[in-house]
């Protein structure tokens, strides 16, 4: 016998291992090691999650009452996977060109971004979704319950209740801390998706496991068990034709429109070819699924024939007193149950957070949104606090609910309600006419007609509609009884909910996008949807010029993290042949960055915050055009002709480039020159006056004799150092300098830096993290600490902020080390920054700064002699320098 | 004689050179170190003569030398300039705009103080 606690204690266990195998597969994936986390294996096992707990207990349930209608269940996703994988594959195909991250966000992308069906779509999902979630916590208290009676006690409504509170909680503990750990610029989250295909072993195990039990321990073997079918109730079940089409319809409809089942689909896919393996494994892990569930239900009619048929899976072990089988049976459902919470919950917080929160957060601070405040902090905080709202709605419907209502029951109210994406989602796939008003107009009415016969009449008499509305229609009206619409009677109230809805939401669908004319922008996404697999890449949806890059880049950094934002844009710089981090803002490479940034918080709020900053000029006569009179070879021949001008522009952007940085060179030659003299001759203006004075006079205060002496002697040191500056860089341009490779520890470096750099009395401090500064280098020493004394005082000189502040951040990247400097003051302006490296660039005209400007061309040279890097860092508010050095096994390996 | 003479220069050092040796010849010496302002300074003082250093901050001595001969109070004013670059496209430069001495850095002190003598006396 197997107590409460007991069982308490085994599924906390079991939490603690998935837990366990979610941290380790975060763990590994951090470390860049993904391997067979995502293999096609894995890919199938999450696609389980269809199998909620709904298949696992309730299929028995449904065998009992229906006979083998339970099969159409599965059979609507076999149909799908078998035959309609070319379909997968342009969604998961379109979900990777586009950074699609929810089935919303698909819908909203595909209709022009539009914003209003990235809401409506979600409001559908959530509402669709609750019920199912409020089933899965139904099934868990029911089984606890299960073993609570067996354990003697009858269990109260309230006692349900709590175990209902305690597992919602604990489900919205693992999904944020597995779901919103970071805002990963694709969405992927390889803890969960692990942990969820473990689930999907232990349930596939679980229920083979009970129905061998069945057929060769209870019953005498395969023979037998066909012989008990036979006598049984079961097998008289006539298989209704239009119900059964209706429910393949159905299910296979919901497989495609489930958010959770999007979710791992396509957002958390990750090869394209997994889909191929898919289409055969996962039909087969139905097939395994659905074995023996009529012999389950068979044998748990004739042991249990007064028991709930819903829970036999479960009952028929403890009848027989297999107390581990039971407990397995249990850890089964769990899993089911669980899985999918924590998945449809990431999606539905996913879309919550992007199509919600995210624009009416966007447009109360219509003016600063892109350039202040921590977005990723406003996204996550908001998908954790979806993650929480999506589990307590799914609480208070199964607490208010009663927890009544067959399982079956609700989970086809759910598959109904998330088909009606269906038209508009096909449509947007296969049929360039398809417009946004089309699509909205079709999702409301398809929306209404579901709530009106299906989803308002399931909450029994008393909720919104009266017995009597259900019954005779509202005020009498009989053609509008919600089971029997437009005098439709005698038809099963789901297929003729489905039938009416589907209907009515295609016809609208359709009606309304023949006779709307889609926006510019909708007809590019369109196009890029339509014909996915010809042209991924030819239709562009913004204009030229507008936005500065440094404005996308500081953006782009409170979305995507600095790290991530900063390749990016150093990545674009080097395709476009230029260095540094601000790349051209062509229309390219904005649409690139804006499907980056939508795969954080969504397309149609990444198209406002890019919009906001380019000015919103999102289409151009150019690119209309190319919509317009677009047929196959108009469309092959512009691609190459496109192609050919962005190769002339850029060569021709290039030799521009080149052209005026050697005039600029020439002309800085020149200075050169003209400076060098003038740094020079002014201290020697100096020493030769004041030796001319000392000279001819013979009688001189003493003071001023010794004044002048320290004058001349300070001259001449000046002048010293100058010259030696000058034949340190001549050394090391020429490269004729010795280095003194050794290995360091970079934090002795800046610690000598820092106490060389002579700040006592200066009003500059400096932050810095000294425990991330431990790590081994091969370099020069003194080569390196000349370059940090030379930024740390040039932020001591140049930082003109009221409390002078320099921040040193070293991080680890890969095989390099990047130390960044960075400090608070107003910073380089932008048409300086590609010069301040170059000899005698100072900005400031004065010699106050004491300086003769070599100092950063000093430092260039040094770091590239020691294997590295240093750049100015633009949009970090202050003067942000980043040197870049290998690390001490990477130097070695060379 | 007590003449004044303005120093529009911005090496401090330089500064005291000049200002001891001039001030010891009887002159007396006001000097100014920025380039922006360097024209208020001169309608203050009224000096008798402007020595003029070409690299000063915010505003070369050429754009000084100018606006002193646009200003019809200042159009004759005497102006020495000095310079480090020691180019020789500064010295016709200076020479067409009608700066009245031209020196390059480094100068001998007797030159200097011969030069202020013979422009102020002129």
């Amino acid at each position: 016998m197997i107590g409460f606690n007991m069982l308490v204690a085994v599924c906390l266990a079991y939490v603690a291992l998935l837990f366990g195998v979610a941290f380790a597969a975060e763990r590994r994936a951090e470390r860049g090691d993904v391997g067979w986390l995502r293999s096609p294996l894995v890919y199938t096992l999450s696609l389980s999650i269809y199998c909620t707990a709904w298949t696992f207990y309730g299929a028995v349930g449904y065998a009992v009452n229906s006979g083998l209608e339970f099969v159409t269940i599965y059979l609507g996703p076999t149909l799908v996977m078998v035959g309609w994988w070319w379909l997968l594959r342009k969604l998961v195909r379109i979900g990777r060109s586009q950074r699609i991250t929810s089935i919303a966000d698909l819908i909203s992308s595909r209709y022009g971004k539009s914003n209003l069906l990235g809401v409506f779509v979600t409001l559908l999902a959530v509402i669709g979704t609750t019920p199912y979630i409020a089933l899965q916590l139904q099934s868990v208290t029911l089984s606890f319950a299960v073993f609570s009676a067996d354990g003697g006690g009858v269990p109260e409504f309230e006692q349900l209740d709590t175990t209902a509170v305690v597992v919602a909680a604990g489900l919205t503990l693992f999904t944020i801390l597995f779901g919103t750990r970071t805002l990963d610029a694709n969405e992927r989250h390889h803890g969960v998706v692990t942990a969820i295909a473990l689930e999907a072993v232990v349930k596939l195990f679980a229920l083979l496991a009970v129905g061998v039990f069945v057929v060769w321990g209870i019953a005498g073997g395969p023979a037998d068990i066909a012989a008990r079918i036979a006598q049984s109730d079961i097998a008289r079940w006539e298989p209704a034709a239009g119900r059964w089409a209706g429910l393949i319809f159905l299910s296979g409809a919901a497989f495609l429109c489930l958010p959770r089942m999007f979710q791992v689909m396509v957002v958390e896919n990750s090869d394209e070819r997994h889909v191929a393996v898919a289409s055969w494994a996962f039909p087969l892990y139905l097939f395994l699924m659905s074995l023996f569930v009529i012999p389950i239900a068979v044998v748990g009619l004739e042991l249990l024939p007064q028991g709930n048929a819903d829970l036999y899976v479960l009952t028929v072990p403890l009848a027989e007193d297999r107390d581990g089988l039971a407990m397995l049976s249990f850890l089964g459902g769990f899993s089911s149950a669980t899985s999918m919470v924590i998945v449809a919950a990431i999606a539905l917080s996913t879309m919550v957070s992007n199509h919600i929160v995210m624009p009416i957060w966007l447009s109360l601070r219509r003016e600063a949104a892109s350039m202040s405040g921590d977005v990723r902090d406003v996204v996550i905080t908001a998908r954790r606090i979806s993650i929480a709202a999506v589990l307590l709605l799914g609480y208070l419907y199964f607490h208010f609910s009663g927890g009544s209502t067959a399982l079956a029951a609700i989970g086809l109210i759910s598959f109904a309600g998330v088909a009606q994406v269906l038209p508009a989602l096909l449509g947007g796939l296969f049929w360039r006419g398809a417009s946004r008003n089309g699509a909205a107009v079709g999702l409301a009415v398809g929306f209404v007609v579901w709530a009106y016969t299906l989803f308002l009449p399931s909450f029994g008499e008393s909720f919104l509609m009266s017995g009597a509305a259900v019954a005779e229609g509202p005020f009498g009206i009989g053609w509008l009884r919600p089971r029997a619409l437009f005098g439709m009677d005698g038809l099963d109230p789901v297929v003729h909910s489905v039938f009416w809805s589907m209907l009515l939401n295609t016809a609208a669908f359709v009606m309304v996008s023949l006779f709307s004319f889609p926006g510019p922008l909708e007809r590019l996404q369109g196009a890029q949807f339509v014909n996915v697999f010809e042209h991924s890449s030819s239709a562009r949806g913004w204009a030229q010029g507008g936005a500065e890059a440094e404005d996308l880049l500081i953006m782009s950094q409170r979305i995507l993290g600095s790290d991530a934002a900063q390749a990016l844009f150093q990545r674009e710089a080097a395709r476009q042949g230029g260095g540094g981090y601000l790349p051209d803002t062509t229309p390219d490479f904005i649409e690139t960055l804006e499907r980056e940034l939508a795969g954080s918080v969504g397309a149609a709020t990444a198209h406002a915050m890019v919009g906001q900053i380019t000015g919103g000029a999102s289409v151009s006569v150019e690119d209309l055009m190319a919509v317009a009179d677009e047929t196959a070879q108009i469309m092959e021949h512009t691609t190459q002709l496109e192609a050919q001008r962005e190769e002339l522009s850029r060569t021709a952007r290039q030799l521009r480039e080149a052209n005026e940085k050697l005039t600029l060179l020439s002309i800085q030659k020149d200075a050169f020159l003209s400076q060098i003299s003038h740094e020079l001759r002014t201290p020697m203006t100096s020493i030769r006056a004041f030796s001319e004075i000392m000279m001819a006079e013979a009688p001189m205060a003493e003071a001023d004799q010794q004044r002048f002496a320290t004058i001349i002697h300070d001259e001449a040191i000046r002048l010293t150092r100058l010259l030696d500056d000058l034949l340190d860089l001549s050394v090391l341009e020429n490269g004729q300098v010795s280095l003194n490779w050794q290995e360091a520890d970079l934090h002795l470096v800046i610690e000598r830096a820092v106490a060389a750099a002579g700040l006592q009395g200066s009003a500059l401090t400096i932050r810095r993290d000294p425990a991330l500064e431990k790590v081994r280098l091969l370099t020069d020493t003194d080569r390196l600490a000349q370059v940090f004394i030379n930024l740390i005082a040039n932020a001591e000189k140049y930082c003109d902020a009221a409390r002078p502040e320099l921040r040193i951040a070293v991080a680890q990247r890969g095989e390099g080390v990047r130390v960044d400097f960075v400090d608070n003051g107003s910073g380089i302006p932008k048409e300086s920054q590609s010069m301040i490296f170059e000899k005698f660039s100072r900005l400031t005209d004065q010699s106050r700064a004491g300086g003769a400007g070599l100092g950063l061309a000093i430092c260039r040279e040094i770091v590239d002699r020691l294997g590295g890097s240093i750049a100015y860092l633009p949009g970090q508010g202050g003067a942000a320098f980043r040197v870049t050095l290998p690390l001490a096994q990477a130097k070695a390996a060379e | 004689m007590g003449k004044r003479v303005l120093l529009i220069e911005d090496e401090p050092n330089i500064i005291q050179a000049i200002s001891f040796i001039l001030s010891r010849d009887g002159w007396t010496v006001d000097t100014h170190a920025d380039g922006r302002t360097a024209m208020d300074e001169v309608a203050r003082r009224r000096p008798d003569l402007i020595i003029l250093d070409v690299m000063l901050p915010n505003r070369s001595g050429f754009d000084i030398l100018a606006d002193l001969r646009a200003d019809p109070g200042t159009e004759s004013l005497p102006v020495l300039m000095l310079t480090a670059r020691g180019q020789a496209r500064d010295r016709d430069l200076a020479e067409r705009m009608g700066a009245s001495r031209f020196m390059t850095k480094p100068f001998s002190n007797a030159e200097v103080l011969e030069a202020v003598r013979d422009l102020v006396t002129a």
